[in-house]
């Protein structure tokens, strides 16, 4: 469960203040939706829970399973089940995306005190999770990331969270460059993850993604603050009216 | 008018007076000794080489040697010496030179391959071949190189390997050199390397010491490629004892439709400077300079290279990544030339360097000297820090901090060890990286502590 209490966030370097006394629950076994207008601090308060350290927290808490997140490094927070499928994945020329995948479940299996995967049993994990999401093998011996179309990128961060399976996943504007075809895939691979035991945060513009990915809360974010929380009917409703309403609420 | 005579150092005196003392004993030929004369009354006129020498600007030799260490004559064969021999994991023909002297004992020449004769130096200095005086010399880019003429002048020994036409060598040639460092000496030493048509080799060249003390090493290389011929060279300078100031020259000369490859690691070299001056002497060869420059601590590593496109129809690459901790500098000046008839050059030259803290540095200077008209040349300086966005990302997926820079370096210096053909020495390069990377890291857990 991930609870954030009075946050309030600027940015480290700046005398800007992005996240102004924000709470929001997440249970396990939830999907909440977080939609709001460009400059809302989406964003922000996905990097703000995944550790990013461009930024300063002025007050309140974030909490994953009671324990506060806040002092822990972003390795850490990883390793305590919370996962970002960032809105743009980044490239790293050199490392293979198998060593990379090795690497990272590896190294959160070592933070828990779990012994490292087997060779073998890496591989076949890769290969299932690859499949159901149509990745290419000849992707998998590809620099991480480098060259890979906006879709691939989506989809190969969604094959992470599935290998690393993480208890709180967060997919900032997952659907942003993806056509069609591309959301679809991406939205039934987490779909599949859907799980009592787990938790999703997905932030979006549009309602679009969650025609495919259901939610079972919707909350309106303005000005760095949670304005209005419903149910998925709430996303539709926002579809036709729009943000301006909240804007003047916040 | 007043003449300026320039004052000497204590360095450039004792210089002259060690001359003076061994020229007579020095190995050599008429010729040779006419060589020497000549490289050290150069040496003489110009002395020590200094910030205000363009090609030596940012390595100031003579503030670097306060003093001349006197010269090594013989080679000591420690302990350590024999043990680190055995570490070493080249097979095939090894040569090792311990303080700039042959030492058969320890090298491997029976069961030489076929085709392939070595000989020391010392042997060869005083043989009677006509053309030794122009192979020493090697490409005449090099002639006003004050740190090569002190290497002309006082070179002791080394080995001279000839590998005859058609020869393929399925394992490499090490030339390991190392200084044991009981005293503190001087050591001159240069090897040379003649592949004749159609050659394919690869040569390892090996500089180490194994301590205590630190030495003043001068060691030069000489390559000369035949016509179709594929020579890989990979130069190791990895365990060198602080304190120790060392200016390696290659020089080469390469026949047409060749290629020649040279790849440089350097780690824990203290003060290094490695100059290269390569000429095409045929065309429609393919000339690879590429190096990890790996610097820490108060460490210097200069990497000057001069390329002569005195042909046409020549390719060029060089790529050097330096990686730069602590309160190092690392050196990058590049020149390439493009001779008047040197049509359809294709020249590319490649900087890139990361610095991870606020006292490292680096100085980037490319040269590009064009005469011709119908080239492709280009160059390109990068010096940045670890990407923070890119760090993040890996530590997002549960890698340490460490672990995540470990990784982003790595592939930062392996974009340049791609090229080591040879897969068991790029293996071994990579290997050697690595361990650097993890010593970074283990450091910079117990400073987070």
């Amino acid at each position: 469960m991930l609870e954030i209490r009075n946050l309030v966030v600027k940015i480290a370097d700046e005398d800007k203040q992005i996240i102004n006394g924000l709470n929001l629950t997440v249970n396990d076994g939830e999907v909440a939706a977080i939609m709001g207008p460009n400059g809302s601090g989406k964003s922000t308060l996905s990097y703000v829970i995944a550790g990013k350290e461009d930024y300063e927290v002025l007050d309140g808490e974030i909490l994953l399973n009671g324990e506060n997140v806040l002092e822990m490094e972003a390795d850490a927070r990883a390793a305590a089940g919370i996962f970002l499928a960032f809105q743009y994945p980044l490239e790293i020329p050199g490392v293979a995306t198998m060593t990379f995948l090795k690497a990272a479940m590896n190294a959160q299996r070592k933070a828990r005190g779990e012994a490292e995967l087997l060779t073998p049993d890496f591989i076949k994990r890769v290969n299932s999770a690859a499949d159901a999401l149509s990745i290419d093998k000849a992707m998998l011996r590809r620099p991480l990331n480098v060259g890979f179309s906006g879709g691939e990128k989506k989809r190969m961060e969604i094959l992470q969270m599935a290998l690393l399976s993480p208890s709180m996943c967060i997919l900032d504007e997952t659907d942003s460059g993806l056509d069609i075809d591309a959301l679809r895939i991406v939205a039934e691979g987490v779909n599949a993850l859907r799980d009592k035991s787990r938790g999703f945060l997905v932030i979006t513009h549009y309602q679009r993604l969650l025609d495919h990915i259901v939610p079972d809360t919707v909350h309106v974010m303005s000005k760095g603050r949670i304005v209005k929380t419903g149910g998925k009917e709430l996303a539709l409703e926002l579809e036709k009216s729009g943000y301006a309403a909240y804007a003047e609420a916040a | 008018m007043a003449i300026v005579t320039p004052l000497k150092t204590a360095a450039e005196q004792a210089l002259s007076q060690q001359f003076a003392n061994v020229k007579a004993e020095l190995p050599g030929t008429l010729p040779v000794r006419k060589l020497r004369e000549d490289a050290f009354a150069g040496f003489e006129a110009k002395g020590l080489p200094h910030r205000r020498l363009e090609s030596w600007r940012y390595t100031d030799l003579r503030g670097l040697l306060r003093e001349a260490k006197p010269l090594a004559t013989a080679a000591r064969v420690t302990p350590a010496i024999t043990a680190r021999l055995a570490a070493l994991p080249f097979d095939g023909v090894r040569l090792v030179l311990v303080d700039g002297a042959f030492t058969p004992e320890l090298s491997t020449l029976e069961g030489l391959p076929e085709g392939v004769n070595v000989q020391p130096l010392t042997e060869a200095l005083v043989s009677t071949r006509e053309d030794l005086a122009r192979i020493l010399s090697g490409p005449s880019i090099a002639d006003s190189d004050t740190g090569l003429m002190l290497n002309t002048a006082l070179m002791r020994d080394g080995v001279f390997v000839e590998i005859t036409e058609g020869t393929e060598l399925a394992a490499p040639i090490a030339i390991v050199s190392l200084a044991s460092g009981e005293e503190e000496t001087a050591i001159f030493h240069r090897s040379v390397v003649l592949a004749a048509k159609g050659v394919k080799a690869t040569i390892v060249e090996v500089s180490e010491s194994t301590g205590p003390k630190a030495s003043q090493i001068n060691g030069a290389i000489v390559f000369e490629t035949g016509d179709e011929s594929d020579v890989q060279h990979l130069r190791l300078v990895t365990r060198q004892v602080p304190e120790t100031v060392q200016v390696q020259s290659l020089l080469a000369t390469i026949g047409a439709h060749a290629k020649f490859e040279s790849f440089a690691l350097v780690c824990k070299a203290a003060t290094l400077r490695q100059q290269y001056f390569v000429k095409y002497a045929g065309e429609h060869s393919e000339i690879g300079l590429r190096g990890v420059n790996l610097l820490g601590g108060a460490e210097h590593s200069d990497v000057t290279l001069v390329m002569d496109h005195a042909v046409p129809h020549g390719v060029s690459r060089e790529l050097f990544k330096n990686i730069i901790g602590g309160e190092a500098t690392g050196v990058f000046q590049g020149k390439v030339i493009v001779r008047p008839h040197a049509q359809k050059t294709d020249g590319g030259m490649k900087s890139n360097t990361l610095l991870l803290n606020d006292g490292a540095s680096m100085f980037n200077k490319p040269e590009l000297e064009i005469f011709a008209d119908d080239v492709v040349c280009g160059h390109g300086a990068t010096v940045a820090q670890m990407d923070g966005e890119q760090l993040f990302y890996l530590m997002a997926r549960g890698l340490p901090r460490p672990q995540a820079e470990a990784l982003v370096l790595q592939a930062f210096a392996g974009e340049a060890v791609e090229f080591v053909a040879d897969e068991a020495l790029r293996a071994f390069v990579m290997a050697e990286i690595e361990a650097w990377l993890s010593l970074r890291e283990a450091s910079s857990v117990v400073s987070a502590v």
